[in-house]
């Protein structure tokens, strides 16, 4: 290509068209313009920057023939009221087709309360569903096949403690432990960053992460012992550039504290995987994920001198944004959900989770569930999306933006580095601000109509409350909690219990792995809230950094 | 705002926005809290996970005149109904109380209301009329008083 001549055209084009044509803008973190042409991919390096699909840098997706040797796994969020509740919507799922579970929890499970402790009182399996002890787990995965359907769980804090379960629970069943798959999200710092359900602070909190992502290394070598997510920043309000510079960065913490255990590199890196969501700016999420590939495989290989190749693969579960949706015409988020869905698909991602188009109200009712699900089917089955590899490859304006991102993306990294990492700048608040700042000035530009939001913000016309049936949680769930909890109690021997709980509070003070001690003491009975307590003595608790 | 709104302001409203419970969600909370501020009303914002008796405490310490209550888990009435209890215990039951998030149907908003809660936002509501709605519900009480 005769790039003189294609600057010399290009010129006299740029002379013709209107201000608004050639005028560059700044949103999601990003510079961008409305043209793109080969002049924006000048210094492409084919076989540095893009690539092969299941190769360096894994640009093009994770695996050589992606969906077509292995379609995205199904795998709706969901989770509520007790553990019979919450197996027989399972059951429903996967009779309609869908291919993995993934487990919501209610708050008090996710912040280590017991069903019957006051706190817990009005959030009993209210946004998910409420374990307390392994009795709870086993009733959960009644009658579902752990060594075939594999289980996300979407777990911070507690994460330890409902490992400790689950390979209780497989021990049980007389699963062998290195064929256990499955993913915890295990993803404790982002906590502090969004979504909140720390309990202890940051410093212990990585510690039990890294506890995990080392017992998992060494015992589970199926298992995915963490999930590093960007998908709550991005609701709490962070762009495109944020979203992965702050992922990236609890990666890169949490690989750190993992090798000082010492692991090499790819005795662990290849278990690491990712979660995201996918927003409305379908080009840019589409770019996003692209980029995202190419950053972990730079990192993992520069940074941390990765050598199998596996370890530089960059595995990611998406969703949806949420916030995105509308209270007003539910019935259109079916559409942008969708829409949401097909970019996450032309990303690359592992496995997709479709929210309902109701869950503006309410946790999404079965008909809804239906919905996602096919919605995903018709992406599967009926729109060609399996086809191609990276169809929007060496489209100028992808591979443009994709190269933008992660510029942007290294660059603040390595000022991150120099600010004192990761952790320093969520203890002083830095991160939580700066994504706060981001949404405020989001929400400005909706609350004045510049960023349009059909049926909300304009066109409004004829808007009224949905005909949503809302479904209100059972208010017998924590009474029935309880009462399982007090049989529980009745059933186990007390003494061991106190010692192994006990013998948790003293090894936390020492650098010893606890997911083994954490075994025992849920093998005897101890319940969430108990071993949270006794891991409290020793660790303290998390004081949020509140401003403004 | 007229100039007779002027005159009967003798210091800015002064708003808490208090996230009650469990629920991590603080997008909303911080976003409300920020418009607040900026349209000239003294915000306290609590963070996270505050009980109900801990938040009519800083109501009280502050001399808020409004309470917003922000909550995404679904307990909102629960939470509600046990703030108000706390409030006319604490004799603080001139608080107005606003409340937003995640709230389901019209049948919620009505019991909300029967509660005693002055506003109720839902998804999707802008900035600015949040901010004109508080603005009209209360009249700041006295410097002092």
């Amino acid at each position: 290509m005769d790039l003189d001549k294609l600057r010399a055209s290009h010129a006299a084009w740029q002379t013709q068209a209107s201000e608004d044509e050639t005028a560059s803008r700044f949103r999601q973190g990003l510079n961008l313009k409305s043209l793109y042409t080969p002049l924006d991919r000048q210094e492409e390096d084919f076989e540095q920057n893009i690539g092969w699909p299941g190769e360096f840098p894994y640009t093009r997706g994770v695996h050589s023939s992606m969906y077509s040797g292995r379609p995205w796994t199904i795998r709706q969020y969901s989770g509520y009221g007790t553990a019979e509740d919450t197996n027989a919507r399972y059951r429903y799922l996967l009779d309609r087709g869908q291919t993995g579970l993934s487990v919501a929890f209610d708050l008090p499970t996710q912040i280590g309360l017991d069903s019957d402790e006051p706190e817990a009182s009005d959030e009993v399996g209210r946004v998910g569903v409420a374990i307390d002890t392994l009795s709870d787990l086993e009733l959960l995965f009644d009658g579902i096949p752990l060594e075939r359907v594999t289980v996300s769980f979407t777990i911070n804090s507690t994460a330890p403690v409902l490992l400790a379960m689950l390979v209780a629970l497989a021990d049980r069943r007389g699963i062998a432990r290195e064929r256990l798959g499955g993913t915890l999200q295990n993803d404790s710092l982002k906590e502090f960053i969004a979504r909140g359900t720390w309990i202890f602070p940051i410093e212990p909190s990585l510690r039990l992460t890294t506890d995990v992502i080392e017992f998992c290394s060494r015992h589970l070598p199926r298992f995915n012992p963490i999930s590093i997510t960007g998908a709550h920043m991005k609701e709490a309000g962070a762009d495109v550039v944020q979203e992965l510079t702050y992922t990236f960065g609890n990666a890169v913490a949490y690989t750190t504290s993992v090798l000082a255990r010492g692991l090499s590199i790819d005795e662990f890196a290849p278990r690491l995987s990712f979660a995201t969501l996918i927003g409305p700016d379908f080009f840019i999420e589409i770019a996003k994920l692209r980029a995202a590939r190419r950053i972990w495989a730079r990192l993992t290989k520069e940074k941390f001198h990765a050598a199998d190749p596996r370890s530089s693969a960059y595995r990611v579960f998406s969703g949806v944004l949420c916030r995105a949706l509308t209270r007003e015409f539910p019935l259109n988020n079916i559409f942008r959900v969708g829409v949401m869905g097909m970019a996450s698909v032309l990303g690359g991602v592992q496995a997709l989770s479709l929210a309902g188009y109701d869950e503006v109200y309410e946790l999404p009712s079965e008909e809804s569930v239906q919905i996602s699900i096919h919605t995903q089917q018709i992406l599967m089955h009926e729109l060609g999306m399996n086809e191609a590899i990276d169809p929007l490859a060496g489209s100028y304006y992808v591979e443009s933006i994709t190269d933008q991102i992660v510029d942007r993306v290294w660059e603040r990294l390595e000022q991150i580095e120099a600010r004192g990492g990761m952790l320093a700048l969520i203890e002083q608040g830095v991160v939580q601000r700066e994504i706060a700042n981001r949404a405020y000035e989001e929400e400005k530009l909706i609350s004045s109509g510049q960023q349009v939001v059909v049926g909300s913000n304009r066109f409004t016309e004829g808007a009224s409350p949905a005909a949503i049936r809302i479904q209100r949680p059972d208010p017998r769930v924590q009474e029935r909690q309880t009462e399982r909890l007090r049989e529980n109690r009745r059933e186990r021997n007390e003494r061991d219990v106190t010692e192994s709980l006990q013998r948790l509070t003293q090894m936390a003070r020492t650098s010893e792995n606890l997911i083994p001690l954490l075994i025992q003491a849920v093998q005897v009975g101890a319940s969430i809230g108990e071993t949270t307590r006794a891991l409290k003595e020793t660790f303290g608790e998390y004081r949020e950094v509140v401003s403004l | 705002m007229s100039s007779s709104d002027v005159d009967l302001r003798k210091r800015p409203l002064r708003v808490l926005v208090a996230k009650p419970g469990l629920d991590g969600h603080d997008r909303g909370a911080k976003v409300v809290a920020m418009a607040l501020r900026d349209a000239g009303m003294e915000v306290i914002y609590t963070g996270l996970r505050q009980t109900i008796p801990q938040i009519v405490a800083a109501a009280i310490q502050e001399d808020v005149d409004i309470i917003g209550l922000s909550v995404l888990s679904g307990a909102h009435i629960p939470l509600t109904r046990k703030l108000f209890e706390a409030l006319a215990e604490q004799g603080a039951a001139e608080i107005t109380v606003v409340v937003g998030g995640t709230i389901a149907s019209d049948d919620e908003i009505d019991e909300l209301r029967a509660l005693g809660v002055a506003e109720v936002f839902v998804p999707g509501t802008s900035l600015g009329d949040v901010v004109e709605r508080v603005r009209h519900l209360a009249r700041p009480k006295e410097a002092g008083s």
